[in-house]
């Protein structure tokens, strides 16, 4: 690792929206090919800190690094937006409420930016956007306007359209929360898919039961602080801190 | 002296030649306040403000001063400045830029209403915010303002007759004319009001092809 840092590295992230600061003091770092969950209760800056990572949601302070090069570094206005537009090429993400464009078909949805930025032909991004849907099952719809789609479907095809940009990281957001749940396994079986074929994960999510299950770490935040970080089988079953202790225990209870 | 339409025949060629001008300024002007309207939305809310400011300067003379005045400013005024158009470019110019800023508006208002996920998609993916606005909130916010763009559109229709008043022979001073020679108003009149109303229809075909054609993806 160049520098001696970690694949995916974030030191001491700090982040305010005016007086309210939502990340204290966060650091982390991730290795290639590694898998790490997050977990909290609503408003524990999660989100916050995954944003952070592609500056969707810039810093207040600390440093974010992916593969060597530092995210959030400081450059003139014009010459941080190349950066970070580079940057962002290489981080996929993938949201709760899919964002998927309605105006494009699940082709157009997947091929546009690839076509966009890595300027490849209309034959390549054709081959490319089946290649993609088809790694999430959903090649016979190809064609179909996210409208026409169930949440599931349209999820997966978020996933297909962020992989399009081959991304050394991806990072998802409760990815599986605003779905029905007869719809959660389809969306949880691709992201089993990419975890066998190594892709770098940051997993926000409320499933406790699927993070266990694909994981190879998970974080606890709680009020803009990582509480405590461990192996699933550890964090999950005999956690240290009392506060951990008490968000599984209430999240148990309302699952019931 | 009771109503005589056998008076039609012989000045159709010029209710028809009209009709056609109408109809030619009415898409150019129609086309420009389109594209124009898109381009005003971006400007006002996203450019620089030393680019901003003068540029609302523009768009509340072409919202706050009657059309009337602008087209005598289009075609009157910028002659002294060296500029001579054409009556009938000067007619398409000014209808075209007085609608532009009435679409802007609207487009406006739809480019703030696209959900803020949906810039951030395109932005996590890498596109510049320009090259998202481009290919993914400006089609969006279009699409929705299509139904009160075709309304801006019937009442362009409309205000073309105005550019009669620069010279330009469209249906209204088409029919004048039939009018000046057989001292016939009623039957002109009503034969150019029979040609809006088609034209009006055409139009009204246009739109709900369209709205058909993207109602599909939303
Ligand atoms: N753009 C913003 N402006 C102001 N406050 C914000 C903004 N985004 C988030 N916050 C606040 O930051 C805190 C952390 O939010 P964040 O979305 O990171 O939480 P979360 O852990 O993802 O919660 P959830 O489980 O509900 O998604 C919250 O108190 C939230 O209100
Ligand atoms: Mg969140």
């Amino acid at each position: 690792m160049t520098d001696g840092k970690s694949f995916v590295e974030i030191r001491h992230a700090q982040k305010s929206f005016g007086k309210l600061e939502v990340l204290k003091d966060i650091s982390l770092s991730v290795d290639r090919g590694q898998i790490v969950g997050i977990i909290g209760s609503s408003g524990s800056g999660k989100s916050t800190l995954l944003r952070a990572i592609n500056d969707l949601d810039p810093l207040t302070g600390g440093e974010v690094w992916l593969d060597g090069v530092r995210v959030n570094q400081t450059l003139p206005h014009r010459a941080y937006e190349k950066h970070i537009n580079q940057m962002r090429q290489q981080v996929g993400m993938v949201f709760q409420h899919f964002n998927l464009f309605p105006h494009m078909t699940a082709r157009e949805n997947v091929s546009m930016a690839p076509i966009m930025l890595k300027g490849i032909s209309k034959d390549e991004a054709n081959a490319l956007a089946e290649a993609q849907l088809d790694h999430v099952g959903m090649l016979e719809r190809i064609d179909y306007y996210p409208s026409q789609l169930s949440g599931g479907q349209k999820q997966r095809v978020a996933i297909a359209r962020a992989l399009a940009m081959q991304p050394k990281l991806m990072l998802f957001d409760e990815a599986t929360s605003a779905l029905d749940p007869e719809l959660v396994e389809e969306v949880n079986q691709v992201m089993r898919k990419l975890a066998e074929q190594h892709m770098t994960m940051i997993i926000v999510t409320h499933e406790m039961d699927f993070a266990a299950s694909v994981c190879d770490r998970v974080l606890f935040m709680d009020q803009g602080v990582v509480v405590e970080e461990g192996p699933p089988e550890i964090l999950f079953k005999t956690p240290s801190q009392p506060r951990t202790r008490e968000f599984l225990r209430k999240h148990l209870e309302s699952a019931k | 002296m009771g109503l005589d339409f056998t008076v039609i025949p012989k000045y159709f060629d010029i209710i028809l030649l009209g009709c056609a001008y109408t109809i030619g300024i009415t898409v150019a002007a129609a086309i420009l306040s389109f594209f124009g309207g898109i381009v005003f939305a971006v400007i006002a809310l996203y450019a620089p403000w030393i680019i901003r400011q003068p540029f609302r300067m523009v768009a509340w003379m072409f919202m706050g001063t009657p059309l009337l005045l602008q087209l005598f400013l289009i075609y009157f005024g910028l002659v002294q400045v060296g500029i001579d158009l054409p009556a009938v470019v000067a007619g398409i110019i000014g209808l075209g830029l007085h609608f532009a800023v009435y679409n802007s508006e609207l487009i406006q208002t739809a480019i703030l209403s696209v959900d803020k996920g949906q810039m951030e998609a395109a932005r996590t993916l890498g596109l510049s915010r320009s090259e998202a606005l481009r290919k993914v909130v400006i089609p969006q916010a279009v699409r929705a303002v299509i139904p009160p763009i075709s309304n801006n559109m019937i009442a362009l229709l409309k205000d073309s007759a105005l550019v009669s008043v620069i010279g330009v022979s469209e249906l209204t001073l088409s029919a004048q004319r039939a009018i000046g020679a057989t001292y016939r108003p009623f039957e002109f009149y009503l034969l150019a009001a029979a040609f809006y109303y088609v034209i009006n229809l055409g139009m009204e075909w246009v739109q709900r092809r369209i709205e058909r054609r993207i109602s599909i993806s939303r």
